[in-house]
């Protein structure tokens, strides 16, 4: 009973399992809760920081990391993927990314996250520490996992197992989206069906709130309705997947006439629609810079702009990869905004700092203050630029590997022996 | 070309202080500008080409043009074991597709190995990767017995024995040409067993492989690869979108350069080829090429693989002015391109085009207010 009851507290505290302290020194910290610290130090204490400035002292049996000449920056967190529920593409049974029907509220993204996916120590090693990993398709998907890149289970690895849902907003489709050859339906159909989803929607929410009701009074227990309850009763946002100006409109305003609180994810036009974003105090999850403009009389680089024209516009907004085999190139799709009017210290933030804040995280993860999980990175340089090297990394306190198959591959064909003619 | 040139009388002086100047991307793999990609229904359409269905107007073009891409070599896709003629194109936005061909740029064709020409269409052949290699080696036995029906031929002619010419075969000719050395292959491959088996192949048959495209494994295979002479064109960091992708490693371009194969990076991609000196640095990170290593894996070194170094690749007195104005290291994530020039003219230049989507704005909202006012 007492192991139980240990683990059970383990599993609160979602930290994977140490005591263990660590004291990095000499770095050049970027705590991203003021200016950059030279020589500044960190202290890791149960999985925690306990402590950030120039002269600390490290507590008797600590480890010490002398970083001299490097920089500490918190881990960044790719906020909108699949990591670890897709293996390979192409072989469908390697993914547990979409469940058959529309509306599955109940289901739990965190149960199929794979803890021994190549992908993981992959994502890990360029300085992703963390990700909300989603379900995605239909309409109700399943509720998110915000999840470490580190632990031997799911449970080990869950920062929140079960996060906001993940709502896909219908979409007014003339071409069927399976055979966008085929025939175009009418304008007045392809409304009549998006319609009728929207209804459904409404449907589902209001059966909520009757349901929210009916259980004080004893009413049995609905798996799929009680998953909606966190939302209806305002105490998770739902993520909602929309690109299009038009989707994302109405999308809003549909969350704004049922009272429900909104994250926006996608966003491809996102600022087309920041005045509406603004005013309804929605932030996005913003896929990423590095994908193909939509309409062809766009500007070519609307999507790197994107960044900094919500940014101006005082949108909160972090930029995610929307990718599980890419989730690695996450400060890239970060930095390809800098170029087109997104301040760099900005970029940094929206992959690390506001995704945080954005998914109700902020007290815990994405700069380096006293208190919160100790998911940090340990760099040659700026982390956003190509040519650096992250070379160490530490998850919940710990130091984690950078090693990965990849680089095992590199290494073992790199000593292949030259082959005898 | 150097530190002090002089300006002629009426030439244009742009100050570039504090800029990059670098040769103009090429793209050794693209399908932008071209309306359709697989003639699929086949396992050998070396009869189709790319040339046919060539789109000029194609926003990709421009977009290309707007990441510094110049050239570019347009596929046909990975369908079949050998795939259609494939065309090399200079960027000329606004041009006709007939005036955006490379002059004097060999043709190519396309091959393909593995799961693409297995998958495509499961009622025509081959299922397997033997299957692809026995339709490539039939595909060149029938041609090499074409070509002694020609040979035959013209030396019957040159002797003055009236001779009856052999009627053209559209799928064999190109096959043809590539055993005289007048068509480049380029062969979608990715794993090491398939890359070898071709090799072997060709090497038996008597043709050369100019390049092979993906080869997400072709770092198992290197030394092979260059002893064969083959170049190798791949992506930066694309991985497990597919089994044959699942051993693909960041670090192989490094890898192939340095066991001495021609490299370079390519996009396969409208979006990817808009970035493709950001992509090339990656191998700087991942594996250790240097700077300049880096920006040749889209430049000089596609243009050799393609065999226009002569003409683009590099900034030499006497090449094509095909150049790229960079605001900053082109290697940096924190750059962009201001200008691009192909033939010495300017294509692309960020500053017009800023100017230009306010005027297209403007016209939009003239327009829509006329529908919306419409009686």
């Amino acid at each position: 009973m007492s192991a139980l009851l240990r683990s059970l507290a383990l599993v609160c505290i979602g930290s994977a399992l140490s005591a263990q302290t660590t004291l990095i020194r000499n770095a050049t910290v970027h705590t991203l809760a003021g200016e950059p610290i030279e020589k500044g130090a960190v202290l890791i204490q149960d999985g925690k920081i306990a402590g950030v400035g120039r002269n600390l002292k490290a507590p008797k049996g600590a480890t010490v990391i002398d970083a001299a000449g490097k920089h500490l920056y918190p881990g960044m967190f790719d906020a909108f993927t699949q990591v670890g529920l897709v293996e390979i593409t192409a072989v469908d049974v390697t993914g547990d990314r979409t469940e058959r029907g529309d509306f599955n509220p109940q289901m739990r993204t965190a149960i199929a996250i794979h803890p021994a996916s190549e992908h993981i120590p992959v994502t890990r090693a360029n300085g992703v520490t963390h990700t909300l990993s989603a379900m995605r398709g239909g309409i109700f998907s399943g509720r998110a996992a915000i999840v470490n890149m580190d632990g031997w289970t799911w449970e080990e690895m869950a920062i929140e197992a079960d996060g906001p849902l993940v709502v896909e907003w219908p979409v007014i489709r003339v071409y069927p989206e399976d055979a966008p050859s085929d025939r175009p339906k009418t304008f007045e159909k392809a409304r009549e069906e998006y319609d009728k989803k929207v209804r459904e929607i409404a449907e589902w929410i209001e059966s909520a709130r009757h349901y929210a009701q009916a259980k004080k009074a004893g009413a049995a227990v609905n798996r799929k309705l009680e998953a909606l309850l966190p939302l209806i009763e305002g105490r998770q946002p739902m993520i909602v997947v929309a690109e299009r100006a038009r989707t994302i409109r109405n999308a809003v305003e549909f969350a704004a006439a049922h009272d429900l609180k909104m994250i926006l994810a996608g966003g491809l036009e996102a600022a087309k629609e920041s005045a509406l974003l603004k005013e309804h105090a929605i932030p996005v999850l913003l896929g990423p810079t590095q994908q193909t403009v939509p309409d062809e009389d766009d500007p070519y680089d609307e999507l790197f702009a994107q960044p900094g024209e919500l940014s101006r516009a005082g949108v909160p907004f972090a930029i995610t990869s929307e990718q599980y085999y890419l989730s690695r190139t996450l400060p890239y799709e970060a930095a390809g905004a800098v170029p087109f009017g997104l301040p760099k210290d900005e970029a940094l933030k929206a992959v690390t700092l506001y995704p945080a804040q954005i998914l109700g995280l902020g007290d815990k993860l994405g700069s380096i203050e006293e208190g919160k999980i100790a998911n940090l990175i340990l760099t040659n340089g700026d982390p956003l630029e190509i040519q650096t090297d992250v070379e160490r990394v530490f998850i919940n306190g710990h130091e984690v590997s950078t090693d990965n198959k990849q680089r095992d591959l590199y290494e073992k064909y790199l000593a292949r022996p030259k082959p005898t003619p | 070309m150097g530190k002090d040139v002089t300006a002629p009388p009426d030439a244009t002086v742009i100050d570039a202080t504090g800029k990059f100047l670098t040769p103009g991307v090429i793209d050794c793999h693209s399908h932008i500008a071209a309306d359709s990609i697989n003639e699929g229904s086949v396992p050998v359409s070396s009869m189709v080409s790319m040339e046919d269905v060539l789109d000029p107007e194609d926003i990709s073009i421009y977009r290309a043009l707007a990441g510094g891409v110049t050239t570019a070599n347009i596929l046909h896709g990975s369908a079949n074991p050998i795939g259609g003629k494939c065309v090399v194109l200079k960027l000329r936005w606004g041009k006709t597709a007939e005036q955006m061909l490379f002059e004097g740029a060999k043709p190519g064709i396309k091959f393909a190995l593995g799961e693409n020409p297995k998958r495509k269409g499961k009622a025509i052949h081959p299922l397997t990767r033997q299957g692809v290699n026995d339709v490539i080696r039939d595909a060149f036995l029938r041609a090499k017995a074409y070509q002694a029906e020609w040979r035959t031929y013209e030396s019957e002619k040159t002797r003055g024995k009236r001779a009856i010419p052999p009627r053209r075969d559209l799928e064999l000719e190109p096959l043809v040409e590539i055993l005289e050395n007048k068509r480049l292959v380029h062969a979608h491959c990715y794993r090491a067993d398939e890359i070898l088996a071709l090799i072997r192949l060709a090497d038996e048959i008597g043709f050369k492989i100019r390049t092979l495209q993906h080869v997400l494994e072709g770092y198992k295979v290197a030394p092979e690869i260059a002893a064969h002479g083959a170049g190798a064109s791949t992506f930066s960091d694309w991985w497990a979108y597919k089994v044959e992708a699942n051993d693909a490693i960041p670090y192989n371009a490094a890898l192939m350069t340095r066991a001495g194969v021609l490299v370079s990076i390519n996009s396969d991609s409208a979006e990817e080829i808009r970035h493709l000196p950001q992509e090339a640095a990656k191998t700087m990170k991942w594996g250790g090429l240097s700077r300049d290593e880096a920006l040749a894996l889209v430049t000089l070194n596609p243009a050799k693989q393609l065999m226009i170094d002569d003409r683009v690749g590099s900034i030499e007195k006497g090449k094509d002015a095909d150049l790229a104005l960079w605001d900053g290291d082109p290697l940096s994530m924190y750059s962009k391109t201001l200008m691009t020039f192909v033939d010495g003219k300017i294509f692309f230049d960020r500053a017009q085009d800023e100017q230009r989507r306010i005027e297209v704005a403007q016209k939009k909202a003239a327009l829509s207010e006329k529908e919306e006012t419409k009686p």
